[in-house]
């Protein structure tokens, strides 16, 4: 196994752990933690092939994760204060309780 | 494969593994801080620095952070009530397809002939070159990105603002 299949493999087995809480859970916020560890899950695999691929010169891979990081940043404050938006009008925080557009 | 590597990769996803199990979400909090360190480890042994310290800077301080002040702002009482797993069905349903994704995405890792040097060489990217590069050719992207944060951050303060405070609090 070479360094780079270690390193998508480590990748591969975070994705599936943040997948794995993400439906597993049902606690809003769970939820979204498990979404970060899977964009996270996706930038170790820019920076291992960036590290290990045939042009490491080319910094493409690490600015592309500089601006994931940068998103991902906005998508946390906007998805936990949609939370707490929630959690003013339900008093709760369970996914199952915020069903009022449901037909 | 490295010692390294396997050290960093236990620490992450026995971390990560444990936020998602535990019952307590302060502890899972704190776990995923433990995690988002790890990756930066990761970056680090990597040799990505400018990107780990930036992973640090914004995932290890700001983002969780946020999250603890999330957790605590919708807590439920005064004590900490355990958040327990919805229902047994759904914990065997999720654990079932994660599995499944996994084995699609490893059997598409060692299925997948990588086109790899035989000798990496040395990571030799400055922060020099990779300020250059993000005035020079991402300028346009660094700008949209500032707006894309700008504009989330105000759409943040907007939907957690209390919307209608004449109306007296319940």
């Amino acid at each position: 196994m070479s360094m780079l299949q270690a390193c998508l493999v480590l990748s591969s087995l975070l994705f599936c752990v943040g997948l794995a809480g993400a439906l597993a859970r049902s606690n809003t916020i769970l939820v979204l933690l498990g979404i970060e560890l899977m964009l996270n899950a996706a930038n170790l695999n820019f920076i291992a092939f960036w590290r290990y691929g045939p042009h490491p010169g080319a910094g493409t891979g690490v600015i592309f994760v500089l601006f994931a990081i940068a998103v991902a940043a906005a998508e946390a404050a906007v998805g936990l204060a949609l939370v707490i938006a929630v959690h003013r009008h339900r008093k709760s925080v369970r996914l199952q309780d915020a069903n009022s557009l449901k037909g | 494969m490295s010692f390294a590597l396997l050290l960093i990769a236990l620490v992450l996803l026995g971390s990560a593994a444990a936020a998602m199990l535990s019952r307590n979400l302060i502890h899972s909090a704190l776990l995923l801080t433990g995690a988002w360190a790890g990756i930066a480890a990761f970056y680090l042994w990597a040799g990505a620095e400018f990107v780990a310290f930036a992973q640090v800077l914004v995932y290890v301080g700001a983002v969780s952070m946020v999250v603890l002040f999330a957790v605590l702002l919708t807590r439920q009482g005064a004590t900490a009530a355990p958040v327990e797993f919805d229902s047994y069905k759904r914990v065997v349903g999720s654990i079932i397809t994660a599995g499944g994704v996994g084995g699609v995405l490893l059997g598409a890792i060692f299925g997948t002939p990588l086109d790899v040097p035989a000798a990496p060489s040395p990571a030799a990217l400055t922060v020099r070159q990779l300020g250059l590069q993000l005035m020079g050719p991402y300028a346009a992207a660094l700008l949209i990105v500032g707006v894309i944060l700008t504009v989330a951050l105000l759409g943040a303060i907007v939907i957690a603002a209390v919307d209608k405070p004449e109306d007296p609090a319940p």
